[in-house]
């Protein structure tokens, strides 16, 4: 073996990172990882984007991730640098988002002796990780970094950790290719093909049938997505997404009903509350998508397609499960189809998409526009009519913001959609979009945002100079937390306990502080020339949009109500019902 | 079958065995999940049973639904290190044993009839003072109950146990 003892620990991460086709990692160093940035610094091959808190590269990472379909790659230091981690990898598990985190780790010798920077990191984020290792040995360095990449990308996708003591990496060891290493790790793809056969056949004999699709087609890829489109159009059943799945059908789809869920289409909910049958590809019964459990769908068959079986019957119990991955579910599901020659029951098909015309001719997404404030809606809309000629990855932190990007910009294909879906991260969209912005220099990347929400990670404005990634910051500024408020006001008598922010920095002067581009707009005809100047600047933009601040977001499913209880908007008599605590749940 | 009632399922009790990697913080893992998830542990044993393919086997008494069983076993087959998950209650018969060592302090009548008990129950006497006996007993959990209610009155000073071990009966590994 002594031959082979030729590479130090970082020489060997390294050659892992290249082997696994990683080109760019986020991170911020520090004392336990000195060695390896020391290798980095001998390099070319692989970049590295400096970002200024530790978060943001695991958001960064998440962004790469999410707009590419490859796994995201993070570098921080021991301790401080690897506990500011903990939310984005909390983010990226609720997400099923692939990605590796390497943390320094003091040398072995003092792991347990409260050393300087020392954190029990594996500890730490056993919760929050898909899997973590600490690498005790440098011979098993190579290894540990092959399987990381592997677990992290396959079956159910998820955030790996990798924890590197001092002395592992700077002590020599030999390098083992991926080829030479053989993980037990191997969720199954292909789905069991009797249940499959039932699928198409209960599809087939379906009356008012809808398909439920979500972020799991997306995490399945491109592919996926293409055949949810083909199979569904043979249908000509319709279909609705989740927030994760946005992208994965077409929005100009006649077929497609828009979003569910609590702030979703009207038509969705009401198709999801009166199907009688459910096809849910890749998505997991949330509890933003349910609504109150026990009226949520209450007279269909169910059938969960999903690559991991511990969401199946996790909420809901469904008639027919499928695991596997979806791309190669929907693949056979198509063959059976074509093969059985099933056809829809157009008679009946007929009359269910009369009775959903009725639902969308309601128009659920309307709003007042007015000529005197910029209502957040039409800043959305006039933002996607503006660019969805340049096929924009639209990036957005958490709130009312996001919800209003979700139902007003429409995404044609997948992976240019990355919000905080499952842990709702206030502070993830722009450094997610730098991440989306360093995977595609050339793209129009925007990072719909809420002033309180931009605040949280604004450092990170150093970091899109730095790196010169023009990624714009389009912030619907209404003074508040705006979903914040928006619940206060319609859940807890209008008492804004401390969801305004009197005091906000001057957005425009803030961007030309960081050497960026900042950019205001205050009334509605200002719009589109903000817009217009915004996507025409090759640098980044902060661009201050002033909104109705009592604006709020409708429809809404008020928490504890079903999907038939929606709220339609401010004059709809349904806000006068209080949510319901059933058998003692606390309702989020 | 439609999405969860109100009416209240029935809770029942589980044996699951779990076949995983002997590595460090597996059994944190493990312990972690039905912490962070709120399922219940009644009792969990765990030891290396194969040294060349370095694999535990955890033992593992739950209680819940049918659901949340159900869960709990796919929940564990999520975690990387872990190989194989068996529900040894609805998989057909199994023998579940586990050990307690009972100490029971004393002397005169006390004595002698937490010998003569002890005697009855098959457990052993593996460790005598003059005024105190540790007993070994073996058997179902519900046995191992009744032996040390029955030592309570007699001067029962201590107890350790191991929690429950189960396997399958018949000629089929795990």
């Amino acid at each position: 073996m002594a031959q082979h003892d030729t590479l130090n620990g970082a020489e060997i991460l390294l050659k892992a990172l290249a082997d696994q086709g990683v080109e760019v990692i986020f991170g911020y160093p520090g004392g336990a990882v000195l060695p390896i940035y020391d290798e980095l610094f001998k390099q070319n091959r692989l970049k590295h984007v400096l970002v200024r808190h530790e978060q943001a590269a695991v958001h960064a990472a998440e962004g790469y991730a999410r707009s590419t379909g490859k796994v995201g790659c993070v570098l921080v230091t021991s301790g401080p640098g690897a506990t500011n981690t903990i939310t984005g990898l909390t983010d990226a598990l609720c997400d099923s988002i692939p990605l590796v985190c390497f943390t320094g780790q003091v040398p072995t010798s003092l792991i347990g002796n409260d050393a300087f920077q020392e954190a029990d990191i594996t500890g730490i984020t056993r919760p929050c990780t898909k899997h973590n290792y600490l690498v005790k040995d440098v011979g098993d360095l190579s290894r540990i970094v092959h399987e990381a990449f592997h677990v992290a990308r396959s079956g159910r996708p998820g955030p790996v950790l990798v924890d590197l003591p001092k002395d592992v990496v700077q002590s020599k060891g030999e390098y083992v290719p991926p080829q030479r290493v053989k993980s037990k790790y191997k969720p199954p793809v292909k789905g069991d093909i009797k249940a499959i056969e039932t699928a198409a056949e209960m599809i087939a004999r379906a009356k008012r049938p809808v398909f439920y699709v979500g972020g799991g087609l997306i995490n399945s890829g491109a592919a996926a997505c293409q055949l949810l489109t083909q199979f569904v159009r043979m249908t000509g059943y319709p279909c609705t997404q989740t927030l994760m799945g946005l992208g994965a059908f077409p929005a100009s789809d006649p077929l497609s009903l828009g979003m569910l869920g609590m702030h979703g289409t009207y038509e969705a909910n009401l198709a999801m509350h009166g199907c009688d049958l459910m096809i849910n590809i890749g998505a997991r019964f949330d509890d933003r998508v349910t609504g109150r459990l026990n009226a949520f769908s209450p007279n269909s068959k169910k059938i969960h397609v999903d690559i991991d079986p511990s969401s199946v019957n996790k909420n809901v119990a469904v008639d027919l499960a499928v695991i596997g991955d979806a791309a190669h579910i929907l693949e056979d599901l198509i063959k059976v189809w074509k093969a059985k020659q099933y056809r829809a029951d157009e008679k009946a098909l007929r009359a269910w998409w009369a009775e959903i015309d009725q639902w969308r001719a309601v128009n659920c997404l309307h709003y007042e526009n007015s000529n005197k404030v910029i209502k957040p809606q039409y800043a959305i809309q006039r933002l996607y009519e503006l660019t969805k000629h340049k096929n924009p990855y639209i990036c957005t932190e958490v709130g009312q913001h996001q919800m209003w990007a979700a139902q007003h910009f429409r995404f044609e294909q997948p992976n240019h959609w990355m919000t905080s879906g499952g842990l709702g991260t206030m502070g993830y969209g722009l450094p997610a979009a730098m991440g989306v912005q360093t995977a595609h220099p050339e793209a129009l990347v925007v990072n719909i945002a809420g002033e309180s929400s931009i605040q949280m990670n604004i450092q990170e404005m150093a970091t899109l100079c730095q790196h010169k990634l023009p990624v714009k910051i389009f912030i619907l500024n209404n003074q508040y937390m705006g979903m914040v408020r928006q619940w206060q006001e319609l859940i807890h008598g209008g008492r804004y306990s401390e969801s305004h922010m009197e005091h906000h920095p001057d957005f425009v002067k803030l961007a030309e502080a960081y050497g960026a581009v900042g950019l205001r707009a205050t009334k509605p005809g200002e719009v589109d020339d903000l817009i217009k100047e915004m996507i025409a600047v090759d640098r980044p933009v902060i661009a201050d949009l002033r909104t109705d601040a009592s604006e709020n977001c409708f429809p809404m499913i008020m928490p504890g109500m079903a999907h038939n209880e929606m709220v339609l908007g401010p004059e709809d008599k349904g806000m006068e019902k209080p949510g319901s605590e059933e058998d003692g749940m606390v309702l989020v | 079958m439609t999405a969860m009632t109100k009416i209240v399922e029935e809770t029942n009790r589980h044996t699951i065995s779990v076949l995983v990697d002997n590595e460090a913080g597996v059994l944190a893992r493990v312990i972690g999940l039905f912490s962070g998830r709120g399922y219940n542990i009644e009792s969990l044993t765990v030891a290396e049973v194969n040294r060349a393919e370095n694999l535990s086997r955890i033992t593992i008494v739950t209680t819940g639904t049918a659901m949340i069983v159900e869960q709990i076993k796919n929940q564990l087959r999520r975690l990387v290190p872990v190989h194989k998950v068996s529900d040894l209650t609805i998989e057909g018969p199994h023998v579940a044993r586990e050990l307690a060592l009972v100490k029971v302090a004393g002397t005169g009548d006390k004595r002698v009839e937490s010998l003569r008990i002890a005697d009855i129950f098959r457990a052993r006497a593996i460790d005598s003072t003059n005024e105190s006996f540790v007993f070994e007993v073996v058997g179902a959990t519900e046995k191992v109950d009744a032996f040390i209610k029955l030592m309570e009155p007699l001067g029962l000073v201590d107890v350790s146990r191991t929690g429950v071990v189960a396997i399958a009966r018949g000629p089929n590994p795990l």
